[in-house]
């Protein structure tokens, strides 16, 4: 389930984002070290075993060669332009949507309504609790036609999907700043609401939201319950019904589709430890 | 101490009571979105598994539900979430902490940001990573193969339950490891010194201090990886093209029309079931997650 | 709170164990974190070791306690060597700077922890854990958990706790460090009177030189790994033996001042110091320049018009007032006045002299001071 993975991802991003409370001295060298040889070891072996099946499979050839000709011609695949595209505006639309949805509204519960954040963690979690198998059949059963014609609504579901976890990121990334402060400086030295919001509060939080926006295009790029129930073609949908003509195709375009998304999830999370890093460097510098 | 203008028996002024609209209009958006998109949705699905086709009230849906087919596959679906949930539990606690014992910052470090990435892994993508290792054409398939041993003789497949629960094993572990690294953490070297100096041995201490402490987050980590799997619909789909007997699939195939008569909304029901045993799930995890940060303060 | 429970000393026949480090020395890495440490402790006596952060004091102590290794050296408990012996066995009590009872356990259970360890019945284990939470007044929070005590309450408990298994060594790494002022002067009364009774040989580390002043028998300050010095704490304040200790124990001033013809010329004026050293200060080439070290109570203010040195700050102490002087090469030497005397109102034009007949001479390097001797003054 993507988005429970992606909500922990964002909670395990919390725990770098609020400075480290605790350091780790586990270092002690205890009698232990044989069986956590054999255990990482195992685990070394299955994640990365399927990783090199499919490299392997998907570099291999029908006729039993290698060759990075599966990976060359999948934009040249029938319906993959059509289906990436389609991903690709959902995303973006998922991702605006959510974010002119979340920010406001964490902002506002961090500052005025500091009571009600235990309620919002509860409501933020709601939308796990309703697995997308059932949501999708609610939402087919009551959504108006006009919606039901585009695949739009599945953008307008998706944001729902990413709440929980853009609401982590977001919480995590307001109480690593000191938000009130913030706010009250601005405030009294005359700025509106509209411009606090803007150029104080947005720019403090550019980490969160860079992470926010990840996870959330991860999510919708990966998204295949809903999709392939409304019937609409995205890429998760296009690898499952290309996967009759090509089979090394469809492993291709996942093995894509699994890397990139690493590279990115990793990208933030030293992104985001070099700037915790620095941080701290500066308080260290500043408080010597 | 001064007088303040307004004492909490006076009503407040117009002033104050404006400012909280306005407060309480900022978060309207989000309010009207989700019951619009998240709300009204749900509620169809509950109410719609009360109703009948015609219209009316009634137990039809669900106890159809409850029954033959149905009633398989909710058993399938809990007895998969509670292997994978609890299995790759265990294996995601002693890898955690394997790996927090490791000397070394920067391996540390990766391995807690792969799990990140790993969990994330699932659905599509994932059923035909493992496709390619197990599948009859897979890799590990035909490195068996070599060695004298077919898997498929003995009836092992993909599509199977051990097959699919292997799959899941893939985000699940990780899953696990992102939960109780931070409650791994929280043990502090203090307790195990003080155990030590007081004479307890490597086991005593866990069994009176690390593990009763660690206890909560384990089981909330349980939880939540049962409420995974159970929602889970795109890697079983993706693997068994819809032939395994679990319910989020076949609360799909309602949606594919394959429907007999007057069974319109058992789908409805189906997914009801799976809300409340969910939100039972959901929140337990909770309460354990609140138990567990009072001790790791 | 003050001890209620009266304790059966005729049941503890500890009588204090011989402590014995030898030659200890350890590295992390770059830093030479013991290096030659060696120090005695005698039955029953509470030693600290006091220094600042990165001394080497806490990796010390838990070289005693049996949680680190040394690269060379002998731990000598009443003559038997530890270093075969595991910390589990090594019979120490040890006292936490913060949370460290058990989390999931009351402060009983958490008391009686220890004694379960050992196979004592648990109705015998839980009276002797009541017992002691009497010792340390707290026998009303037996059944409370850790996260609804005070950090002190919580500090007592963990006292308790060590003392239940009736360890031969106390030792305790900065237990007060985290808790509040007042609650750490209360404390620190508890625990030296406890420890005073049961006769217990205690280690304490802390980096608060009035702490370790008030509570131990003898105070070791360390520096880099090494001992600057070892004695008693009167004898710290008043001869310390090096420059560090000097000031690092109480409050030091450092005059500088410029040898003249066998004596040392400062504050304007000359004076004769006699020193015991092989090479006395005072026989330096004129014009060497040197630090006089003196206590603020070793020296005097009168106001005096014209004079160069100007009153910058006044505080008021409690028993005395603390005058900060600046003299001529920008120098704030500091004079504690009794509060009977006539005080020197800030931004006067004042004048210091030496009172004090006991000082140390020190060698003015760019660096700082290499080495220092002590000295008395004669005055005329």
């Amino acid at each position: 389930m993507v988005a429970l993975g992606l909500a922990e991802f964002a909670a395990d991003l919390e725990t770098v984002d609020g400075h480290p409370a605790r350091p780790t001295r586990m270092d002690r060298l205890r009698r232990v070290a044989w069986w956590r040889g054999i255990v990482l070891i195992l685990t070394g072996v299955f994640f990365l075993v399927p990783i090199y099946a499919a490299l392997h499979f998907a570099l291999s050839t029908v006729e039993g060669g290698f060759s990075i000709s599966a990976f060359q011609s999948i934009p040249h695949q029938q319906g993959f332009s059509d289906a990436f595209g389609l991903s690709l505006r959902l995303a973006i639309m998922t991702t605006l949507i959510t974010m002119v949805l979340m920010v406001p509204t964490s902002v506002f519960v961090h500052l005025r309504f500091p009571g009600l954040r235990r309620l919002f963690d509860g409501i933020t979690i709601i939308p796990i609790v309703i697995p997308p198998v059932v949501l999708i059949v609610g939402v087919l059963q009551v959504a108006p036609t006009f919606l039901k014609g585009t695949p739009y609504l599945l953008g307008l579901e998706y944001a729902v999907l990413a709440m929980p976890f853009v609401y982590r990121s977001l919480d995590a990334g307001l109480r690593s700043i000191d938000l009130t402060t913030l706010v009250e400086a601005s405030r009294s030295l005359g700025s509106r609401w509209s411009s606090t919001l803007l150029r104080v509060v947005v720019p403090n939080l550019r980490t969160a939201l860079l992470s926010a926006t990840v996870l959330t295009v991860a999510l919708v790029l990966g998204e295949y319950t809903m999709a392939s129930l409304d019937q609409y073609q995205t890429v998760p949908v296009w690898i499952v019904a290309f996967d009759q003509d090509n089979a090394h195709i469809s492993v291709a375009v996942s093995l894509v589709a699994l890397v990139g998304t690493w590279v990115v999830l990793l990208a933030i999370s030293s992104f985001d430890l070099r700037r915790i890093r620095r941080a701290s460097q500066l308080r260290k510098d500043g408080s010597a | 101490m001064t007088t303040t203008t307004v004492s909490p028996e006076q009503p407040r002024t117009w002033k104050q009571r404006r400012s909280s609209i306005i407060a309480a209009l900022g978060l309207l958006p989000f309010g009207v979105y989700t019951i619009l998109f998240l709300g009204v949705p749900a509620l169809a699905v509950v109410v719609g598994a009360f109703q009948s086709p015609t219209g009316g009230w009634t137990w039809s849906n669900i106890s159809i539900a409850s029954h033959g087919v149905y009633a398989h596959g909710f058993v399938t679906t809990i007895e998969l979430a509670l292997v994978t949930s609890i299995v790759p539990g265990l294996a995601g606690v002693v890898i955690a902490y394997a790996v927090l014992t490791m000397k070394g910052n920067a391996l540390r470090r990766i391995v807690s940001t792969a799990s990140g990435v790993f969990a994330n892994f699932g659905g599509v993508p994932l059923a035909f990573l493992f496709i390619a290792t197990l599948g009859t054409t897979g890799i590990v398939t035909s490195w068996l193969n070599t060695l004298g041993i077919d898997p498929y003789q003995h009836g092992f497949t993909l599509f199977s339950f051990i097959g699919v629960s292997l799959v899941y094993a893939y985000f699940q572990i990780p899953l696990m490891i992102l939960v109780i690294t931070p409650a791994l953490e929280g043990l502090r070297p203090s307790w195990r010194e003080a155990a030590e100096g007081m004479g307890a041995r490597s086991w005593e201490y866990w069994r009176f201090v690390g593990g009763p402490v660690l206890f909560p987050s384990f089981l909330g980590g349980v939880l939540l990886l049962f409420g995974s799997a159970l929602s889970a619909y795109a890697t079983a789909e993706a693997l068994t093209s819809g032939s395994i007997a679990l319910t989020s699939i076949q609360i799909g195939s309602f949606l594919n029309g394959n429907v007999l008569a007057g069974q319109q909304n058992v789908g409805k029901a189906l997914g009801f079931g799976l809300i409340v045993v969910i939100a039972v799930v959901m929140v337990g995890y909770s309460i354990l997650q609140r138990r567990s940060s009072k001790w790791l303060h | 709170m003050t001890l209620t429970a009266p304790l059966d000393t005729s049941t503890t026949e500890n009588q204090g164990a011989t402590v014995e480090l030898i030659g200890l020395r350890r590295r992390f890495g770059a830093t030479q974190a013991l290096d030659g440490f060696s120090l005695t402790l005698q039955p029953g006596e509470l030693v600290a070791l006091l220094g600042p952060s990165g001394c080497g004091k806490t990796t010390a102590l838990r070289v005693l306690a049996g949680f680190e290794t040394v690269d060379s050296g002998r731990v000598l408990v009443n003559g038997v060597d530890q270093s075969r012996i595991p910390a589990q066995r090594r019979d120490m009590g040890m006292v936490f700077q913060s949370y460290s009872l058990f989390p999931n356990m009351t402060a009983q259970d958490n008391v009686a922890f220890g004694l379960r360890m050992r196979k004592v019945g648990s109705i015998q284990r839980r009276q002797r854990a009541l017992e002691l939470l009497e010792l340390v007044g707290l026998e009303g929070q037996a059944d409370k958990y850790p996260h609804q005590m005070s950090g002190g309450q919580q500090q007592r408990v963990a006292l308790g706790r060590a003392l239940a298994i009736e360890p031969r060594v106390l030792l305790l790494d900065e237990p007060l460090s985290a808790l509040d002022a007042k609650v750490r002067v209360q404390l620190r009364e508890q625990i030296r009177v406890l420890q005073t009774r049961l006769k217990i040989t205690t280690l304490f580390v802390t980096h608060d030189q009035e702490e370790a002043l008030s509570m131990a028998d003898r105070v070791c300050v360390m520096r880099s790994g090494q001992i600057e010095q070892v004695d008693v704490p009167a004898t710290l304040y008043s001869a310390p033996a090096t420059p560090f200790v000097a000031e690092f124990v109480g409050t030091m001033n450092r005059i500088p001042g410029v040898i003249a013809e066998g004596r040392v010329s400062l504050l304007n004026k000359t004076v004769d110091i006699r020193t015991s050293a092989d090479q006395p200060a005072v026989f330096r080439p004129a014009g060497t320049p040197v630090d006089v070290l003196v206590r603020p109570e070793g020296l005097a203010v009168t106001a005096t018009a014209g004079a160069r040195g100007i009153v910058m700050t006044t505080t008021f102490l409690g028993s005395v007032t603390r005058l900060g002087v600046l003299l001529d090469e920008d120098v704030m030497v500091y004079v504690d006045q009794p509060n009977s005397a006539v005080q020197v109102p800030v931004g006067s034009a004042a004048e210091v002299t030496l009172t004090e007949r006991d000082v140390m001479v020190a060698d003015r390097t760019g660096a700082g001071v290499a080495q220092a001797e002590s000295a008395s003054v004669e005055h005329p």
